[in-house]
């Protein structure tokens, strides 16, 4: 039997507020454990949580940029559960009126997967166990009070490559809003997914397993698609798959069950006395959407118009605001935008992997690259030696102007001078002659080379080719 | 007649002639605390070598006429669930034992920023959950009336420390009736502001959406110059309201011929000891010759106060007593096994059997498929008893009730029956459902003990009922009679 998969998601992401959802507690990743902390994030008797507007504002940004309706009234409600990470014993979260609701992402194929809710809430800290045997564990409650989104699609994703694909687009709209950094490895954006399979066609849903413990998009696609498998054998055996949770372990590469259904907590959600209801009014929400930034589908689709970039380069460049905003800050001095592409998807590229620089961390002066471009079109330098010059740029920030002073840079475009290096090198190889003027054009190559050679690489290549041309046909007997 | 039997009011003024310093006035309430404070039970902690200190530096400031504010050099006590940095707060609970803040309470802030004096920190039932204060995890406090009866609660600490002149004033917290109960039956007068008046930044919570933190104090005047420094906006509390600053003291002095009152039939039927009823209507008798236009009322809901208080407390009580885990504070049960295990014993061995029973209640109440009988009926029917008291405020200025419906019983009399010690709190709940302020003041004695009657008032509207009570204690002398000192033997008077 064929069987269809129907998947659904629940992303969370850290907001990059300065101070927590409900304290003034900073939120920096990293800092050394339990300094980020004061008597209200540590839940501490007769404290008293205060919202922060700033994570109301975010998740609005998010729910924008996401086609969401906007909730006019919203509440904050209060998730019971024991456990040593969470102070309070409750979660601050949303539970039936979320700040956003009904939204949707378009996908590459032009698929839209609903998004049911986004809401608001609070992180809770993290516990580190001691080794086995120890029996032990410490509490670093620095993440403790950091606010969060928790954003749910509706089941409309089909395969694992569809969540794959939502998630990272989902991931480069958070970033373009500068609401969260989404960084997967530092738990920042965190993903567990739902997943049940039915009978190709059938209208009525399988039972779902729901799949946590994901860590990268990779680990998305393969848990995904080994849920898939397994559920698919259990059925195809004409047995049942179990309502639960599973745990995906990355290194044995498979899903693991955690806790089935039955042992389902109640969390007892209830309104928070302690805090006020969120009442939005449209101007407040109209002021957010004005203040949105263009997004990366729209980013990319002005890219291939304005500039007649290829889809594919469009897609590199918007891989992040950052990027797209150098790119189109070099076309500020620099008029062809498919050669500045292919510059910054090769040299810069290649340089940005080589120090692991993220492109937010790029500091790299735009005019610099639209004067080494510049440089390259008017023959001033090759392009070895414009893509030197770019390398000493990028790596000390020195203009190309001091570069090329102080290398010495010049390619030779003096004809005279060449003329005699080429007459000199055809006159030192006589057998590669020989070989050119018997129809083995490649020697051709070989003899540019040794041009270069004399030339300590500074002659404009090809002028070197219009002269070597010249003087071989002159040799013909 | 002692210093300590004094009121706030005649003792600023004594500071203000300069005919008396705070330290003498402390070393009066030291010398009635000796006295009395073992037989009382009234407070859990005691800090008088500090506020004697304090006093001292208050001396200084009274003498170069440079006073901080109405209550500087004032003793007043503080009750045990208000933190108070670096002084043990516990909610006279096992499970808090050890628990030293590191932040102050905004009101007990405010109080110490005008200059008042700590005597320490008064008994309480365990975390504000009774109304006899016999559900101290420590002790039981005594009424000083008759040391063999209860002095009310869960504020009972607070109203004997301050009946006995073991505090001049005191800070109490109300949930259902924690100021006005104990204050009726110790004979001082209690105010419970309206919902957001006061902070409750660093109020340990019992039932978030009905706590308030008030005054108990000899008169009214006490309690309005009390209101006065403790009211007020506070960007820390997300539920306190920004409301216009009121000259508290200022409006006692309106005239209240002209306002009228309500009497809500349901308040004055069955279980309304007769007595208690007789000396509510002499009130209400005094009232009306200053004027005051009385009016018979009926508020039908007030059947439903009962259940409906219980169940969002106690809902509300279930989340807020959670945090008490054993991990990060306060006492945890010896020796490690299962994180569960663990849990379990650290708050079987905290927690005593009425804040056990309220837990169980409440999680009861919000759990899966009892939520929306429970939970959210009763929300419902608060908003319903929100608008009959609206209603009612369209005809009246202010509503009078007995504070209880009866007299303060024995010890122990209740403690083995939780409903009849839950009825102890049938006329003081619904103010609490609906967030009204309402002031418990001194009508008379019965048997010897003290009897209180509750005016109840708009939102906000603190002003108009501390008027009432304070023409009403213009011309009666309840409310000076003490129970040690020399004014004791004036409530043969009345
Ligand atoms: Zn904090």
């Amino acid at each position: 039997m064929k069987f269809e998969a129907v998947i659904g998601l629940e992303v969370h992401a850290e907001l990059s507020t300065a101070s927590k959802i409900f304290c003034a507690c900073a939120t920096k990743y990293g800092a050394e454990a339990n300094t980020q902390t004061c008597p209200v994030c540590l839940g501490l008797p007769g404290t008293l949580p205060v919202l922060n507007e700033k994570a109301v504002e975010y998740c609005i940004r998010a729910g924008l940029a996401l086609n969401c309706r906007i909730a006019d009234f919203s509440k904050l409600d209060r998730k019971n559960y024991f456990y040593p990470d969470l102070p309070k014993a409750y979660q601050i979260s949303q539970y039936d009126l979320p700040l956003c609701r009904d939204g949707f992402l378009t996908l590459a194929s032009g698929k839209r997967i609903g998004i049911t809710r986004i809401h608001i809430e609070e992180d809770a800290g993290k516990l580190m166990h001691s080794p086995e045997g120890e029996g032990f564990s410490l509490v670093d409650y620095n993440r403790a009070g950091v606010p969060l989104i928790e954003i749910v699609t509706a089941p409309d994703l089909a395969t694992p490559e569809e969540a794959v694909e939502f998630l990272e687009k989902l991931r480069r709209i958070l970033i373009y809003l500068g609401i969260s950094d989404c960084k997967m490895e530092e738990g920042s954006l965190r993903c567990d997914a739902n997943i049940s399979l039915k009978p190709a066609g059938a209208e009525t849903l399988g039972t779902k397993t729901e799949l946590k413990n994901i860590n990268s998009f990779k680990a998305l696609g393969r848990a995904l698609a080994y849920e898939i498998e397994r559920q698919a054998e259990l059925l195809a055996e004409g047995k049942t798959v179990k309502q639960e949770t599973r745990k995906w372990e990355e290194a044995k590469q498979r899903t693991l069950s955690l806790r089935s259904k039955e042992d389902t907590q109640d969390y007892r959600y209830f309104p928070d006395p302690d805090l006020v209801p969120v009442e939005l009014d449209q101007a407040y929400v109209a002021a957010i959407a004005a203040s949105l930034p263009e997004l990366p589908e729209a980013k990319k689709r002005r890219l291939i118009e304005e500039y007649k970039l290829p889809e594919y380069d469009a897609d590199l460049l918007t891989g992040s605001r950052h990027l797209a905003d150098f790119f189109e800050a070099v076309l500020k001095d620099y008029c062809n935008p498919k050669a500045a592409s292919n510059f910054i998807m090769g040299e810069l590229f290649r340089l940005m992997g080589e120090e692991g620089l993220a492109p937010e961390a790029l500091a790299l002066n735009p005019a610099h690259l639209a004067d080494i471009l510049r440089r390259i079109d008017q023959g001033e330098l090759s392009v070895s030696q414009g893509k030197k010059v770019f390398e000493k740029a990028f790596r000390t920030g020195a203009s190309p102007a001091e570069i090329i002073a102080a290398e010495g840079l010049r390619q030779i475009s003096d004809e005279a001078s060449l003329r005699t290096v080429v007459t000199q090198v055809l006159a030192a190889h006589p057998q590669s002659v020989n070989d050119y003027l018997n129809g083995k054009t490649k020697v051709a190559q070989f003899l540019t080379g040794q041009v270069m050679r004399e030339t300590k690489g500074q002659a404009n290549p090809q002028l070197i080719k219009e002269l070597l041309e010249e003087e071989l046909a002159k040799l013909r007997p | 007649m002692e210093l300590c039997d004094l009121t706030l009011h005649e003792i600023k003024d004594l500071f203000a002639q300069k005919e008396v310093l705070p330290s003498l006035v402390m070393a009066s309430v030291v010398k009635r605390i000796e006295e009395v404070e073992e037989k009382l039970g009234a407070y859990l902690a005691l800090d008088l070598e500090a506020a004697m200190a304090a006093a001292r530096a208050a001396d200084e400031r009274i003498k170069a006429g440079r006073a901080l504010g109405p209550l500087d050099g004032i003793p007043v006590a503080i009750k045990d669930n208000l933190c108070q940095a670096g002084r043990e707060s516990t909610c006279a609970s096992r499970i808090l034992q050890g628990f030293v803040p590191p932040y102050t309470a905004t009101a007990v802030q405010k109080l110490l920023e005008q200059g008042a004096l700590v005597p320490g920190r008064t008994n309480m039932d365990e975390f504000a959950m009774g109304s006899s204060t016999e559900n101290s995890a420590f002790k039981p406090a005594k009424n000083p009336w008759d040391p063999e009866r209860v002095p009310g609660g869960s504020s009972g600490g607070s109203a004997a420390a301050v009946a006995a002149g073991e505090a001049i004033a005191a800070l109490g917290s109300d949930t259902g009736g924690s100021i006005r109960q104990p204050a009726a039956f110790c004979g001082v007068t209690g105010l419970k502001p309206t919902y957001g008046l006061v902070s409750r930044y660093g109020l340990v919570a019992f039932a978030s959406s009905f706590d308030q933190i008030g005054p108990l104090a000899k008169d009214a005047e006490d309690c309005a110059l009390m209101l006065a420094a403790i009211a007020g906006y506070d960007p820390l509390d997300s539920t306190s309201v920004r409301n216009g600053q009121v000259d508290y003291p200022k409006e006692l002095e309106r005239e209240v011929a002209g306002r009228t009152i309500g009497l809500p039939r349901e308040y004055f039927g069955e279980g309304l000891d007769p007595e208690v009823r007789r000396l509510i209507m002499a009130a209400v008798a005094h009232l009306e010759e200053l004027g005051v236009r009385v009016v018979e009322l009926s508020l039908k809901l007030t059947e439903y106060a009962l259940p409906v208080y219980y169940l969002i407390s106690s809902a509300e009580a279930s989340s807020n007593l959670a945090r008490y885990d054993g991990i990060r504070y306060g006492r945890a049960a010896a020796g490690r096994e299962d994180l569960a295990a663990y849990y379990t014993r650290t708050r079987a061995e905290g927690f005593g059997p009425e804040v056990k029973r309220r837990i169980m209640l409440g999680t009861y109440a919000l759990s899966a498929g009892y939520y929306e009988a429970y939970y959210q009926k009763a929300q419902q029917v608060r908003t319903l008893i929100c608008r009959e008291f609206e209603e009612a405020f369209r005809v009246v200025d202010a509503i009078v009730t007995p504070t209880s419906p009866t007299l303060p019983f024995r010890l122990g009399e209740r403690l083995a029956d939780p409903l009849a010690m839950y009825l102890s709190d049938v006329c003081t709940v619904p103010v609490n459902i609906a967030g009204l302020p309402a002031v418990s003041v001194p009508c008379g004695f019965a048997q010897g003990l003290p009897v209180g009657m509750q005016i109840i008032g708009r939102p906000f509207a603190e002003a108009t009922i501390l008027n009432l009570a304070h023409q009403y204690q213009k011309v009666t002398v309840h409310h000076r009679a003490r129970p040690y000192g020399r004014r004791r033997g004036e409530q043969n008077e009345v």
